[in-house]
């Protein structure tokens, strides 16, 4: 594996030299808080930034997209067909992305991108994508990702590392597209790579000591799903949630969306929005029926998919991240890690 | 422990003995710094979770809606207005209820106390008016009083105006210059600066709904947001539905609104939902004399009319 250093004099210039030829996202602050966005020829990825509120899942599955339109004027020849939204898909790099949330991108893709079935919106989007991650040297006291299979120098769903050496970048080239990426910024100064990997390897033990937070998830794919589903905790842990949506839209992995149809004037799309199984409305039925119309069977319903469904149908490891946005931002306090270890450590009353 | 954690804990678990209650609803202290999470203690033993501080700003009254238990329930100033409006609207009975006042002196914003600290809070405690906060890196002794969610800071109402017993002396009500210089501030804006200004605000809102979802006030079956026959706002990311939702919300909690600032605690964007709140408590204010939940005897104030009423308004 290749490593090249990156004088941090160098980097603006090479951001530059990028914007040629791909489309930039980076975490920019806004505000007082951090978010990802399209970069504008004059704005530069932040590399200091703590966490963003909302994940960088949103570049490749936004919050809202069009995906068919139509016209409904009749006098055209094919009125009221609805036809896929032709949509830019050039190069685009995703810079400063963290390891966990490019692991989460990986978890997306074995939902929209299954031998069955292909979302041609996420799978253009995807392909289109080159992600430059930056290893995490300081993780936040809400970081547990390196009990979910990932952690703060993960190199899953990257395409480089970048490791912020103070002076310098070291940047581990981990594909062809990375390498491609690279060559385009003019990034190109070679360097003694063994000696390059080790001060890297000792970097990330030191950053992954300094995670204080772990979840146990070992026994969960051994326990019996209806155990967990029929658990006595659900109601207390669901007592405090006042089914917002915040947990699921700021998450980098959660998947859900709502299909709407909008019209103005004879122009009529079809638009996917992220939903959430917090919201009585996501599985409120026409017939009036709501399958999980309890407060507690939508918290349930949460953590079961996160944390038992998805390892279930996977075997692919949790559906979370680690990432702790969930842990911060949940107005009452309901603590994913606390759900998991109890999930973990379940033992069905025998007695009855 | 301090000494009104101490003073809850014993009233609840009192009520709970003598079965005057089937639950009592108060705070349990979080999994991470400055965190508390609502919580029901069914027994004895669960009430020595209970614990009070300045981050229990979230407003206890959304949790008692349509209960048909007899509820135990600590409230603070805004608590219990809201508490006071749930009856009036007969979301709850009065004899279902068994309030446990606590007298507040302010709750804690975190987001300006975090932004306070170049790395993350790890640890916050407090002594009386002190706090005592510690990152990473550094350790600080700061006042609460200059941390307050800014709707504390121009609360009027910091002793709860309904109650049962309380769990501490009452305290001396703030007085206040001028209670809605933020509210002037953008009324004296142009109509231009004024559309930029919510623009600008609710630029980042995800539509979580967790402003509306964390109100008492929202109680509705179905939210209007959530309508799909007839559907009243499409629910994406369109700036003008974005708009819709606020602007609508806040009408619907006119002559309502306690100010208790859950809202704006409990959206992930750090949005100050309030700009649209506060406005139509000032116009109560000035044109009706209105607070809202202040007295379970009187009508909501959009519910009744008087002949003295203003309507200079009706042109
Ligand atoms: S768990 Fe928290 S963030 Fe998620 S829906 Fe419930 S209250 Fe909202
Ligand atoms: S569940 Fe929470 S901690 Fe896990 S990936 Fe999602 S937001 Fe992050
Ligand atoms: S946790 Fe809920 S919103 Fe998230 S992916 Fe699973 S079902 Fe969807
Ligand atoms: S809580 Fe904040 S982000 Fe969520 S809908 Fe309300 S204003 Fe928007």
């Amino acid at each position: 594996m290749k490593v090249i250093k990156i004088n941090k004099k160098d980097w603006e210039n090479g951001i530059n030299q990028s914007k040629k030829e791909y489309q930039l996202f980076g975490p920019v602050k806004e505000k007082d808080n951090y978010i990802f966005k399209k970069l504008q020829l004059d704005e530069y990825p932040d590399m200091e930034h703590k966490d963003t509120l909302v994940s960088p899942k949103s570049i490749l599955f936004p919050q809202t997209e069009k995906i068919l339109q139509t016209n409904l004027d009749e006098s055209i020849d094919d009125h009221h067909i609805m036809k896929q939204v032709k949509k830019d898909y050039s190069k685009r790099a995703v810079i400063s992305i963290k390891p966990y949330d490019a692991k989460a991108i990986q978890i997306l893709n074995l939902n929209f991108d299954t031998d069955e079935y292909k979302d041609p919106y996420w799978c253009e989007a995807y392909k289109a994508t080159t992600f430059i991650g930056l290893a995490v040297n300081n993780p936040s006291v809400f970081d547990f990702s390196s009990s979910t299979n990932t952690g703060p120098f993960a190199e899953q769903g990257l395409d480089v590392l970048l490791i912020d050496c103070s002076k310098e970048y070291l940047a581990k080239v981990l594909t062809d597209k990375g390498q491609a990426f690279l060559d385009v910024a003019g990034f190109n100064q070679e360097t003694d790579n063994k000696k390059a990997i080790e001060i890297i390897n000792n970097m990330k033990k030191k950053a992954e000591n300094a995670i204080s937070s772990q979840i146990s998830t070992q026994n969960l794919k051994d326990k019996n799903t209806l155990d967990l589903y029929e658990a006595p905790f659900w109601d207390d842990i669901a007592f405090s949630c006042i089914n917002c949506g915040t947990c699921s839209f700021v998450c980098p992995t959660c998947w859900c969306f709502d299909i709407q149809d909008e019209t103005k004037g004879n122009l009529s799309y079809r638009i996917r929005n992220w939903d959430t199984c917090m919201s009585p409305l996501f599985t409120l039925h026409a017939s009036g029926h709501n399958p999980r119309g309890e407060k507690t069977m939508r918290v349930r319903q949460r953590f079961m998919h996160k944390l038992k469904y998805f390892l279930d149908k996977y075997d692919n490891g949790i559906m979370c991240v680690g990432c702790g946005r969930c842990v911060k931002l949940c107005p009452v306090n309901i603590d994913i890690r606390k759900v998991c270890n109890l999930m973990n450590s379940h033992e069905p009353d025998t007695d009855n | 422990m301090n000494k009104l954690t101490q003073n809850i804990r014993e009233l609840s678990s009192n009520l709970l003995k003598n079965n005057k209650v089937d639950m009592v609803i108060g705070f349990k202290k979080g999994t991470i710094p400055m965190a508390v999470s609502p919580m029901a203690a069914h027994n004895i033993e669960q009430t020595k979770e209970f614990i009070w501080d300045s981050n229990c700003g979230i407003n206890l009254a959304n949790f008692i809606s349509d209960k048909k238990e007899k509820i135990g329930i600590i409230a603070k100033g805004c608590d219990s207005r809201n508490i006071v409006t749930h009856i009036t609207e007969n979301k709850i009975s009065r004899d279902k209820l068994h309030i446990i006042g606590v007298p507040c002196t302010g709750m804690i914003d975190k987001i300006k106390l975090q932004s306070n600290f170049n790395d993350d809070i790890t640890d916050y405690s407090e002594n009386g008016e002190d706090i005592i906060v510690k990152s990473g890196l550094i350790e600080k002794n700061l006042k609460k009083s200059d941390y307050l969610k800014s709707n504390c800071k121009t609360c009027m109402h910091r002793n709860p105006v309904i109650y049962d017993e309380l769990a501490a002396e009452l305290v001396q009500e703030q007085k206040i210059e001028d209670q809605f210089a933020d509210v002037k501030k953008i009324e004296s804006l142009s109509i231009e600066d004024k559309w930029n200004y919510f623009d600008n605000l609710l630029k980042d809102c995800i539509r979580c709904y967790a402003c509306k979802n964390a109100c008492p006030l929202c109680y509705c079956p179905s939210c209007f947001v959530n309508e799909s026959n007839p559907q009243w706002v499409g629910k994406g990311q369109d700036k003008t539905d974005i708009k819709t939702f606020h602007f609508l919300r806040a009408y619907h909690c006119a002559g309502r609104c306690t100010d208790c600032g859950a809202c704006v605690q409990a959206c992930p964007m750090n949005i100050n939902v309030r700009d649209f709140t506060r406005k139509l408590i000032k116009d109560s204010y000035e044109i009706y004399g209105w607070e809202a939940g202040l007295d379970i005897t009187k009508r909501p104030l959009l519910d009744t009319f008087s002949l003295k009423d203003d309507d200079s308004f009706i042109k």
